[in-house]
């Protein structure tokens, strides 16, 4: 039994030039959603299958990967895909955010910062930033290209009416390069100031949608919010109960049915390595 | 009230016309209207009042003729050769329109108060406290307890909606507003409390209005003057009194004598 040979990291190069080509508009474009024929891909929808694609559009034989899944390099999604890029393209890949060349994330940016030379895949289900009030695809385009964004302060205001603060802790809207309002994947809003002026390439792919879209390095991201109800990063009140880090994104860790609880990183690796460094020294 | 007849009118028809393949909509229909004026358009079903509203409003696009309106830097354009975003910038703060079905005009989905700060939203204001202190004010103009703001207009009654409707269009200060069949759909009392709502608004703000309507008691009680459809073409116009009173068109003086004495 052989197993089944695949073109270079799965697509075939048609495909992925067409990839390619929605990304260079995209990147050309900071914020735009650019259309491009996405592919069925040997996984399900909602699994990734957008930034599988980009990746593996953009992956090269040197390239060194790193899929994260809410931060965590262990995780079904994050373990899956990176065997698929393992089998099909025979990369190597890491867990190290420091080694990788290509980081694939679903909902997260790690907590070690970006390099220039690195590049970081979105997975991304949803986006339409403006669909939450206006359902009509043919309007949102229009609304885009005329930046008719009143709207997403609409969404923002009822939040303030509601819970009396900007209540969104995910998807928190932004808008790129002062002119296009992008939705940044569902990243907790902890991570959204990281994306303005990263050194690194930010690509979004969202598969079952058939949109690509990109933040440029060094290209300002600004996330909404009113004069008197600025935006906020959000985070537990908490240290890591394994590292004990204090400025790092937490995950809730229900341990028992009597409310037992702790708190962890959701970056495994920065988790990892804080512990390391800490036994060494 | 009288026009200012020195004044450049606000909006001019010209001409318009409007074909649906081979049905008419409306044809060869001109005014003008100056500022402060309210026009009432009556007719029956199908006479093609709705269709020349949104003729005028630049929501469909005329077969023939020109809508002119005069901006409020004084420039009186041509509303076919605006960009989009122009268009849009007008329709939502120099315009209002108001649906006869609230829900067409309304996000029901949000509260009472974003809907009527949305237009304020959509021009730049980003001040939360001064957004909610303009939705509070207009939501007390039209007679909406400001306790009610932050439900969502779902669970309005339909004199609420379209009060409430009626405030979002007017949050922005608007000189000119479209109204179809603003008191539709419901009951006599809450017709006759919106009309005197409609009726104070209009005076207190100079307001300029075209309004479609098919009850003559609405026209008189809100207009100056009348423009008669049927079958898609003006019959008469006039001054609201002079044509109600004294009909000259038969088909008008059906339509007079149509109303039921009260």
């Amino acid at each position: 039994m052989s197993a089944p040979i695949y073109n270079f990291a799965y697509l075939d190069e048609q495909t992925k030039r067409m990839i390619r080509r929605a990304i260079l508009k995209a990147v050309a474009i900071p914020g735009y959603q650019v259309p491009f024929a996405s592919r069925e891909m040997p996984m399900p929808y909602g699994w990734g299958t957008g930034g599988v694609q980009v990746t593996a559009a953009i992956l090269g034989p040197d390239d060194v990967l790193k899929v994260i899944d809410q931060g965590a390099d262990d995780t079904t999604n994050a373990v899956s895909i990176r065997k698929f890029f393992v089998k099909t393209a025979g990369v190597r890949t890491t867990t190290r955010t420091r080694d990788a060349t290509v980081i694939q994330t679903r909902h997260r940016i790690p907590e070690t910062a970006l390099a220039a030379h690195q590049i970081i895949v979105f997975q991304v289900p949803i986006p339409e930033p403006l669909r939450f009030l206006e359902p009509r695809d043919t309007e949102t385009r229009r609304m885009h290209a005329l930046a008719d964004y009143g709207i997403m302060h609409v969404k923002l205001y009822e939040d303030i009416a509601r819970h009396g603060h900007i209540a969104t802790s995910y998807a928190y809207p932004v808008k790129v390069d002062g002119r296009y309002v992008m939705d940044p994947s569902p990243t907790p809003k902890f991570d959204n100031p990281k994306m303005s002026d990263c050194p690194a390439l930010q690509l979004f792919g969202a598969g079952r949608e058939k949109r690509i879209y990109a933040i440029p390095p060094w290209t300002r991201v600004v996330s909404l919010d009113f004069e008197d109800h600025p935006f906020e990063r959000y985070r537990f009140d908490a240290t890591c109960a394994l590292c004990g880090a204090t400025d790092s994104f937490l995950d809730e860790v229900v341990t028992d049915d009597r409310g037992g609880r702790m708190f962890v990183c959701s970056d495994t690796d920065y988790c990892e390595r804080r512990r390391a460094d800490g036994e060494a020294a | 009230m009288s026009t200012r007849h020195d004044e450049e009118p606000l909006l001019i028809a010209d001409g318009l016309t409007k074909w649906y393949g081979r049905n008419l909509g409306c044809r060869d229909v001109s005014f003008a209207l100056y500022e402060g004026e309210v026009m009432a358009v009556v007719g029956e079903s199908g006479s093609g009042k709705s269709t020349l509203l949104q003729l005028l409003a630049m929501q469909i696009e005329a077969t023939a003729g020109r809508v002119h309106y005069r901006m409020r830097d004084g420039a009186t354009r041509d509303l076919a050769l605006l960009g989009e975003a122009e268009r849009r910038f007008l329709a939502r703060t120099d315009w209002g329109y108001v649906h006869q079905d609230p829900t067409l005009g309304l996000r029901m989905t949000v509260s009472g108060g974003a809907n009527v700060g949305e237009r304020l939203m959509a021009v730049g204001w980003r001040h939360y406290g001064r957004i909610r202190a303009a939705a509070t004010d207009w939501l007390d103009r039209v007679e909406i307890d400001p306790s009610r703001m932050d439900e969502a207009p779902l669970v309005y009654s339909g004199g609420m909606r379209q009060r409430l409707q009626i405030a979002r269009n007017l949050v922005s200060a608007p000189r000119l507003v479209f109204m179809d069949e603003p008191t539709g759909g419901l009951d006599v009392s809450v017709q006759a409390r919106l009309l005197d709502l409609l009726r104070g608004l209009v005076a207190d703000l100079r307001l300029s209005a075209v309004v479609v309507t098919h009850d003559l008691a609405v026209a008189r009680l809100l207009s100056h003057r009348i423009m008669v459809m049927r079958g898609g073409e003006v019959i008469e116009t006039g001054l609201t009194d002079q044509v109600l009173d004294d009909p000259r068109e038969a088909y008008t003086q059906l339509l007079v004598a149509s109303i039921l004495p009260p």
